[in-house]
């Protein structure tokens, strides 16, 4: 369905993005991750049509997008980053005003904006201008927008930027509500979260760079452990080696984080009764233990050696 | 296409209706400096008050010819004449309350009939005078020499002064050793003529018309014709302020254009126009003439409240009017693709482009009329756009021309939009991250 192809992109000096290729099948939701700065926006614009890129092309069901005017672009939904929408003008009029881009007029156009005000849940603000919504209300309909010629792909740009978990979860649910109509979905963010939970597959990128593409349990496959343990001593660290720790059986990884053991293990069932009591035996008991999931923050992490957050 | 186009139009003026701000930049700053100077012009030109010199007469002589001189300037209708001492008279041209005052020295009378027959020493009159109004001097110089040669010439050939200087001038003739006999004769005879009359004065007290007894005067009666498009028509001054100031908050609201175009590529709403099958062309295109469209409204509305309130009428061709305004208002909308083509960011631009359009306006004559300027400056202004629109708005109007005087304002004012638009297809940053 959707195509990208070795895209290169620079802005003076700078690489803005630097061969991403990916693509993302009928119904598939793929996820674009990856810290700010990375490309990510870059190469939605690439792929919407608003950049040209120096190098590449981007295919729509096997067509290579060509020029401004490319009948292939109603194909494609945009939701940018940021809210574009006119403050001063309701929310039907806005959505009048982005449907005519479409030359969708009268009844089409009522019809097209019923639908999306009522996936959005905003039909009974439809009338109000759009300054008197919250932030929340206003990522919804900035969602509405890019839904009204019925795009096959949406290319949705951090869509729950600022939002409360409250209106990130409607989105959420918008997004799955068109998963299963069959729509094509690129995300991009940055929340871990976000990605896990919607998406079929993950495309990381950093410095302009594809650095993974899989599916999330490919993704998880990368990493030593899949799972980590946060141990608590009561004693403290002192005098416990981490070598020691690491040539244990099933574990992966052994570090101290501020006064707290962190151990990767393969099998958590398996392998925490043996830590625990290994650690008692040898004069360190413990005061509290939890356990986490390796995420695709640890997938990032691994792979570049940096956290998504300080990248 | 044709969809997308309307609904881009109709966006940007649904936009300006609901601006509170561009409403009031538009028509309410506009008609309230446009009335204030119109009035400060000289308004509808039949006001009375509106040319009215205020200057203050210092009559330190109080002679008969003193207080005639201060009768005939009293009923110049450009003067507004008052009495006064020296030194109230200095404070108030210092202070600017009244452009000029003349001084008329003690003596003056005697000091002007003697230096009317003879050689004498010339008494002087002062005039002092308010140095930014230096039009104002010339005009009270000019009234005031016609005035003063027709009081002392009046006083001469029939008032008692003349008759006593005639008296004396004859015995110091007669006493005279250096005239030669025939220069004695001959001021004798014109002497004794100037007597004559004199007495012929004395006898009748309503000298026929045109006798010297009258005084000199200027041998011409000066009728003035305002120039305009028919007769009865006279100088609007609410006319020429309207122009200006049209003119003046119409670039303003261009700029604003431009502005609002660099906020919505801020806000990423260009992100979504470009995502649509639309080509540049249409998305510049339809801005343009939305532009146009809202500043050929604010041309019309700001002319309708001037020819209700006002009486500013278009004296010339209705088709040349709207020709100029739609033409201007064209100019308008392509400035504002300029600025937004060649600003940055709205707020380092916006100052830049309100300097620029203030320095566009004042050269455009647009605050004080044109023939204020020295010569070689209202050549260099007809580079300036504002100019032609100004002076085409005034030839339709006021000035009553015909459709033809339109078309050099248009022709002008449609290469300047042309030559904006070219610049703004070609150099138009689409990308604000960039």
């Amino acid at each position: 369905m959707l195509e990208a192809n070795s895209l290169k992109k620079s802005y003076g000096n700078i690489m803005a993005v630097d061969g991403v290729s990916l693509r993302a099948a009928a119904g598939e939701t793929v996820g674009l991750l990856g810290p700010n700065g990375a490309g990510k926006t870059t190469t939605v614009s690439i792929i919407a049509g608003l950049v040209r890129p120096d190098y590449g092309s981007v295919k729509i069901g096997n067509r290579a997008l060509a020029g401004d005017t490319d009948p292939i672009k109603r194909r494609i939904g945009l939701v940018p980053q940021d809210l574009a929408l006119f403050d001063e003008l309701t929310a039907r009029d806005n959505l009048l005003l982005f449907a005519a881009l479409y030359d969708l007029a009268g009844i089409a156009a009522n019809r097209a904006i019923g639908e999306a005000l009522e996936l959005v849940g905003l039909s009974d603000r439809s009338r109000d201008r759009v300054r008197t919504y919250s932030g929340g209300m206003k990522r919804r309909l900035n969602l509405a927008v890019a839904l009204l010629h019925d795009p096959q792909i949406l290319l949705l740009d951090e869509p729950t930027v600022g939002v409360d978990p409250q209106s990130r979860n409607a989105i959420f649910d918008n997004l799955e509500t068109l998963k299963q109509h069959g729509k094509t979905l690129l995300y991009t963010t940055h929340y871990m979260e976000e990605a896990e939970r919607l998406c079929d597959r993950v495309v990381i990128i950093d410095h302009g760079r594809v650095i993974a593409d899989d599916g999330l349990q490919g993704l998880y496959r990368m990493l030593p452990a899949s799972n980590l343990l946060g141990i608590e001593l009561e004693s403290g660290v002192d005098g416990l080696a981490l070598d020691q720790v690491r040539a244990l059986p099933g574990v992966t990884s052994a570090e101290f984080e501020g006064g707290t053991l962190r151990v990767g293990v393969r099998d958590l069932a398996a392998e925490t009764p043996r830590l625990l009591q290994w650690l008692v035996d040898r004069g360190h008991p413990y005061r509290h233990v939890v356990s986490e999931r390796a995420d695709l923050e640890t997938v990032f992490l691994t792979l570049t050696g940096r956290s998504l957050r300080d990248a | 296409m044709k969809t997308a186009f309307r609904a881009l139009v109709r966006k940007d003026v649904q936009l300006f209706l609901v601006d509170r701000r561009a409403l009031l930049m538009s028509f309410a700053i506009p008609i309230a400096i446009g009335s204030f100077f119109g009035y400060v012009f000289g308004g509808q030109s039949n006001r009375q008050d509106a040319s009215r010199i205020p200057v203050l007469l210092v009559d330190q002589d109080r002679s008969v010819i003193s207080t005639e001189i201060g009768k005939e300037l009293a009923t110049e209708r450009t003067l507004e004449v008052k009495p006064s001492d020296l030194e109230d008279a200095r404070a108030a041209v210092r202070k600017g309350s009244v452009m000029a005052a003349v001084v008329i020295p003690p003596h003056f009378g005697e000091a002007a009939g003697a230096a009317f027959f003879g050689p004498n020493l010339k008494p002087e009159i002062t005039v002092m005078y308010d140095p930014s109004h230096g039009a104002e001097r010339a005009m009270v110089q000019g009234i005031l020499t016609g005035k003063v040669m027709q009081s002392v010439s009046k006083e001469m050939f029939g008032g008692e002064t003349g008759r006593r200087m005639v008296k004396d001038s004859l015995e110091q003739i007669g006493r005279s050793r250096v005239l030669s006999p025939e220069d004695k004769k001959t001021l004798t005879d014109l002497l004794r003529s100037v007597q004559r009359l004199n007495e012929e004065a004395v006898a009748s007290l309503n000298p026929p018309p045109g006798s010297l007894t009258g005084g000199l005067s200027v041998p011409f009666i000066q009728r003035e014709v305002a120039v305009t498009s028919r007769d009865n028509i006279q100088y609007n001054g609410y006319a020429h302020a309207f122009a200006g100031m049209v003119v003046q908050f119409l670039l303003f609201l261009g700029i604003d254009f431009g502005i609002n175009l660099l906020q919505q590529r801020q806000r990423g709403l260009w992100k979504r126009f470009r995502a649509a099958p639309l080509s540049p062309a249409v998305l510049l295109g339809s801005r343009v003439v939305s532009a146009a469209i809202i500043s050929f409204f604010v041309i019309v509305v700001n002319f309708l409240f001037a020819r209700l309130i006002f009486g500013v009428r278009v004296e010339g061709s209705m088709a040349g009017f709207l020709g100029v305004s739609a033409a201007f208002a064209l100019m308008t909308a392509s400035f504002g693709l300029l600025v937004a083509t060649l600003g940055k960011t709205p707020e380092a631009t916006r100052g830049l482009a309100i300097f620029a359009t203030l320095l566009a306006v004042m050269l455009g004559g647009a605050w004080i009329p044109m023939f204020l300027f020295p010569q070689w400056l209202q050549k260099v202004t007809l580079v300036m756009p504002t100019r032609w629109a100004v002076d085409g708005l005034e030839a339709m109007t006021w000035r009553g021309l015909g459709r033809s005087a339109a078309l050099g304002p248009m022709a002008v004012l449609l290469a300047f939009a042309l030559v904006f638009n070219l610049i703004a297809v070609t150099r138009f940053r689409w990308e604000g991250e960039g």
